[in-house]
C-alpha cells in the first residue's frame, strides 16, 4: 500500500499587524528547505505585530521543524504563537529559545602589520627550532658514536631498509630515465657540430656531482622524510613520545638518530646506484648514434675526476642529514589531531627540498671555490 | 510497544570464526537499550551490524521496518538518515569546529538554507551544553565535552534512533552521570530511541529501560530485561555475579 505524504507546504494571509502561517506536511530537516526559505522572506517584507502559526495539518516534526518555530519566534521578538499543533510535539515548540544561545564569536579584522608581524615571529621561531634540533641531534649523533652498543640498531636496518633498499628501483628508473633524456636531448643539438660524443661528458659531470645526490634527495624527501614525520607524528598524537620522556629516554636519540643514521648509511649508496643508472640511459642513446661502448667509457673516465665523483657523495651524505633531520623534526613538532600530521608531512618534504636545494647552492660555491 | 529494530537469526563470523549465534530480539521505540556483556563477547560487532558497517552471515536487521542488509544503495542511504552514530572516540573531524561538524550532515543531506542550518547546528549544540564552545576544535575540548559533541553531530538530522558506543569510557564519574542525565534528558523530550553498548553499570541502573546480555562461551543473548530484575531474580549466576561486579553471592 502506497502512503501519500502530504508536501510540506507555508501559505500566509496578513490581516492587519497579524500573519497567518498555515504550515502542511512533514517538518523535518529534510522538507524543511523551501518553507524556511519562504517564510523569512514573507516576514523580511511583511513587517507583522503578531505572528500566528496554524499547525493543524502538520503530520510530523522534530527538532528541526521546532528550530523553525523559535526563528520566527526571535525575528517577530517573542509574539509568535502555534495553534493546532498535534499534543506530541507540543513540548518540542518552546524546546528552542534562541535569544539563550551563547553569541558566536566576531570574526576580528588582522592588519596586514599584524599578519607579517606574525609571520616573522613565525619564521624566526621555526628558525630557533631548526637550530635547536641542529644541536640535539648532533650531540645525540656524538653520543651514538661514544655508545655504540646503546644505539637501537635493529631500528636503524629497519629504517636502512625502509629508506634505502625499498627506494632501490625508483630510484635506478629515475637515474636511467633521467641519462637517456639528457643524452638524448643534448646529443640532437650537439650532433650539428660532431660533438655528439660528449654528451658522456655531459652526463658524467652532471650527474655524479650534480644531479645524482639532488635526485635521490628529492626522491628521499618524498618517499623517506615524509614517512619519517607521519610515523613520529603519530607516535606525538598517540602520546608515544610522551611515554618515551616518562620512561627517561630522550626521543632525539631514540627515534630521530636512527633515521639519520640509516638515512645516511643508505643515500650515497642511492645516488651512486642512479649515476649508474643514468650513465646506462646515456650509453644506449650514444650506442644508437653508432659509438661503441669503449669510447663512451674512455670519455667519461676522462671527464670525471675521483675528486668530483667523492664530492657527490659528500653532497649526498649532507643531503640525507638534512632530509631525514627536518623529517624527524617535523615529526616531532606535530600539533593534536589527524591534520596535524599532515601538516607535519607536507612541512618535511617542503623544508627539506628547500633546505636542498639551499645547501646544493652553498656546496656549487664552495666547490668552485676550491677548484673541485 | 512498537519495534524500531528488529533482529532475526543474526549471525556473525569473524575470519571464519562465529562471533555471534543466531540473535533475536527487538528494541522499541522510545526505550534505552543497553547492549552488555564481558569483553570480547561481541558488543561492538554487533552495534556494528546494526548501524551496516557489517554485513550479517546470515539473519536479517530492519530498523523502522527496512531491511539494512538486504536494501539497495539508495535505500540503505535512506535507512542511515534515520540513524545516528556516537563512536568511542567521539570521531569528531579535527579539522572542523564543533558547529561545523555539527553542520556537515545537514549541508550534505538537506537543501537547507545558510542561515537554517547553522541555526539549527547551534541548537543542536545548546542542547548538548556545547553552544559556547561552536567555534573550538575538538583538540581544544576536553574528553567529555568531545563526546556530548559527538552526540549532537549524531542528532544533526532528528535521527529515530542513536547508537552509543561506550559512552562513558573514560570519563569521570560527575562528567558519566551528566552524560547519563542528557540521555535520559533527550529520550524523554525528542522521543529518541537509545541503542548504547556500555560496561558501566552505575550508568546501566540509571538509564537502561532494558538490557540485553551477551556472553562470549556460548555467543548468544543470556539474558534480556531490565537492569534491576536481572541483578536480582536472573536464574543464570554468571548474569547475576556481572550485576554485582563480579561479588559472589
Amino acid at each position: 500500500m502506497a502512503i501519500n505524504i502530504p508536501q510540506t507546504t507555508v501559505n500566509f494571509t496578513v490581516k492587519g499587524t497579524e500573519i497567518r502561517m498555515v504550515l502542511q506536511g512533514h517538518l523535518d530537516c529534510i522538507h524543511l528547505g523551501s518553507v524556511w526559505r519562504q517564510t523569512f522572506k514573507f516576514l523580511d517584507k511583511n513587517s507583522a505585530e503578531n505572528v500566528v502559526i496554524d499547525a493543524s495539518d502538520v503530520v510530523y516534526c522534530d527538532g528541526s521543524g521546532a528550530t523553525l518555530f523559535a526563528k520566527v519566534r526571535e525575528k517577530v521578538k517573542g509574539n509568535m504563537q502555534v495553534v493546532g499543533l498535534k499534543k506530541e510535539f507540543l513540548p518540542l515548540v518552546d524546546m528552542f529559545e534562541l535569544e539563550t544561545l551563547a553569541p558566536l564569536p566576531q570574526k576580528s579584522k588582522v592588519s596586514i602589520i599584524e599578519e607579517i608581524g606574525r609571520a616573522t615571529h613565525s619564521i624566526l621561531k621555526d628558525l630557533r627550532e631548526i637550530i635547536t634540533f641542529t644541536g640535539e641531534l648532533l650531540v645525540a649523533i656524538f653520543w651514538a658514536m661514544k655508545n655504540r652498543r646503546q644505539v637501537p640498531w635493529g631500528d636503524t636496518w629497519i629504517n636502512a631498509e625502509s629508506a634505502g633498499v625499498n627506494a632501490l628501483p625508483i630510484i635506478c628508473l629515475i637515474g636511467f630515465l633521467l641519462g637517456l633524456i639528457m643524452a638524448f636531448q643534448s646529443a640532437v643539438p650537439m650532433k650539428q657540430f660532431g660533438a655528439e660524443i660528449f654528451v658522456a661528458d655531459l652526463i658524467g659531470l652532471s650527474m655524479l656531482k650534480e644531479l645524482g645526490p639532488l635526485l635521490t634527495a628529492i626522491v628521499l624527501a618524498g618517499r623517506s622524510g615524509s614517512a619519517f614525520a607521519a610515523e613520529l607524528g603519530t607516535m606525538k598524537v598517540n602520546e608515544e613520545i610522551n611515554a618515551l620522556v616518562t620512561m627517561g629516554l630522550d626521543p632525539v636519540r631514540y627515534l630521530a638518530v636512527t633515521r639519520v643514521i640509516a638515512s645516511v648509511m643508505m643515500t650515497p649508496i642511492l645516488s651512486c646506484f642512479c649515476c649508474l643508472f643514468a650513465l646506462m640511459g646515456g650509453a644506449i642513446v650514444i650506442l644508437s648514434l653508432g659509438y661503441p661502448l669503449v669510447i663512451y667509457m674512455d670519455r667519461i673516465a676522462q671527464a670525471v675526476t675521483i675528486t668530483a665523483f667523492l664530492a657527490g657523495v659528500v653532497k649526498s651524505v649532507a643531503f640525507a642529514i638534512l632530509v631525514a633531520g627536518v623529517g624527524c623534526l617535523r615529526g616531532l613538532q606535530t600539533g593534536t589531531g589527524a591534520k596535524a600530521v599532515g601538516q607535519s608531512t607536507t612541512s618535511a618534504v617542503v623544508s627539506a627540498i628547500v633546505l636542498v636545494a639551499v645547501a646544493d647552492a652553498i656546496f656549487s660555491v664552495v666547490l668552485f671555490a676550491l677548484g673541485i | 510497544m512498537e519495534p524500531i529494530i528488529k533482529v532475526k537469526n543474526l549471525t556473525a563470523k569473524y575470519e571464519g570464526h562465529m562471533v555471534l549465534d543466531s540473535l533475536d530480539f527487538e528494541i522499541h521505540r522510545g526505550e534505552v537499550f543497553v547492549i552488555l556483556g564481558g569483553s570480547g563477547c561481541g558488543k561492538s560487532t554487533l552495534l556494528k551490524h546494526l548501524i551496516g558497517l557489517y554485513a550479517p552471515f546470515s539473519g536479517s536487521i530492519h530498523i523502522d521496518g527496512d531491511d539494512i542488509v538486504t536494501a539497495s544503495q539508495h535505500e540503505r542511504k535512506k535507512i542511515l538518515r534515520k540513524i545516528g552514530v556516537m563512536y568511542q572516540s567521539g570521531a569528531l573531524f579535527g579539522s572542523m569546529t564543533l558547529l561545523q561538524n555539527v553542520q556537515m550532515p545537514l549541508k550534505l543531506f538537506t537543501d537547507l538554507p545558510p542561515d537554517a542550518i547553522e541555526t539549527i547546528a547551534r541548537c543542536k549544540l545548546k542542547l548538548v551544553s556545547l553552544d559556547a564552545f561552536a567555534h573550538h576544535f575538538p583538540a581544544e575540548i576536553s574528553g567529555g565535552m568531545q563526546k556530548r559533541a559527538a552526540i549532537a553531530r549524531a542528532m544533526a538530522l532528528d535521527p529515530q534512533v542513536l547508537f552509543l558506543d561506550e559512552p562513558s569510557a573514560g570519563l569521570d564519574p560527575i562528567t558519566s552521570s551528566e552524560l547519563d542525565e542528557l540521555i535520559l534528558q533527550l529520550a524523554e523530550s525528542l522521543k529518541i530511541t537509545f541503542v548504547i553498548v556500555t560496561h558501566e553499570l552505575p550508568s546501566i541502573y540509571t538509564i537502561a529501560s532494558r538490557v540485553i546480555m551477551l556472553d562470549k562461551r556460548v555467543k548468544k543473548i543470556v539474558a534480556v530485561g531490565s537492569p534491576h530484575e536481572l541483578r536480582d531474580t536472573s536464574e543464570d549466576p554468571w548474569v547475576r555475579k556481572f550485576f554485582k561486579r563480579g561479588k559472589d553471592e
